[in-house]
């Protein structure tokens, strides 16, 4: 799984992007924001507040009860503020 | 018509390529938002500068879909959608929404649809360069209800 940041949580995480070989318990995006927090340090800090974070699958905008699968495109970010 | 680009444009060469050629067209709207030098959300700070950072890709995407809808709505004979990314200062040019149709209140309303949804529906985040140091903008709860509103 291809796995995205931008703007605060790329910051925070520290870096925009990276591989990650989905746990096969994790089934959908409540199960990935949690797996994520439990790396603990940065990603634990940078997800602490989830309402404020975000998910897109395969670009587009998903609940956290959206599937995910290892071959997708999956990306974290804070509401938008474009225009 | 989508673009997304680091370069500036020039509204009135964009505005004349749109409607050239056409002359079903009796009304064009634009809107084209700038870069201000202060922030909305209250602070004192003097903003010297905005990053633009985007999510390539899905941007063009939504971006199309939000167009697609303007067009299902109203009757455009055509739109233009142009949105920049990278580092802006004041007073320069962020987004131009322009549409066109035979009658201004389709081109007025679906020009303002456009840059309501893209406010909330596009991927885009700004940083803001203040005295105080970077700062992500914050959404703002303006721009929900404005979406709201064209439902």
């Amino acid at each position: 799984m291809r796995l995205l940041y931008f703007a605060w949580l790329r910051a925070r995480i520290g870096r925009g992007e990276e591989e990650l070989d989905l746990p096969p318990q994790v089934r959908d995006v409540a199960g990935l924001l949690a797996h994520l927090q439990s790396r603990g340090g940065r990603y634990a800090e940078a997800l602490a507040d989830l309402s404020v974070v975000k998910v897109a699958v395969n670009q587009d905008y998903v609940g956290r009860e959206h599937p995910v699968r290892q071959g997708d495109e999956v990306a974290l970010f804070p509401p938008v503020t474009g225009g | 018509m989508i673009r997304v680009q680091r370069e500036d444009f020039d509204i009135g060469a964009e505005l004349d390529r749109l409607s050239a050629g056409n002359h079903r067209i009796g009304g064009l709207a634009s809107f084209v938002g700038l870069v201000r030098d202060f922030n909305l959300q209250g602070g004192p700070d003097q903003v010297s500068a905005l990053t633009l950072e985007h999510y390539p890709g899905m941007t063009e995407r939504k971006l199309a879909e939000i167009e697609k809808e303007a067009h299902r709505r109203w009757p455009l004979d055509a739109s233009l959608i142009i949105h920049r990314y990278g580092r802006l200062e004041p007073g320069d040019r962020i987004v131009l929404v322009a549409t066109a149709s035979p009658h201004r209140e389709a081109a007025l309303a679906a020009c303002h649809f456009l840059i309501d949804w893209l406010k909330t529906d596009a991927p885009f985040w700004k940083s803001e360069e203040t005295p105080h140091g970077e700062r992500w903008v914050e959404k703002r709860a303006e721009d929900d209800n404005a979406r709201e509103g064209w439902r």
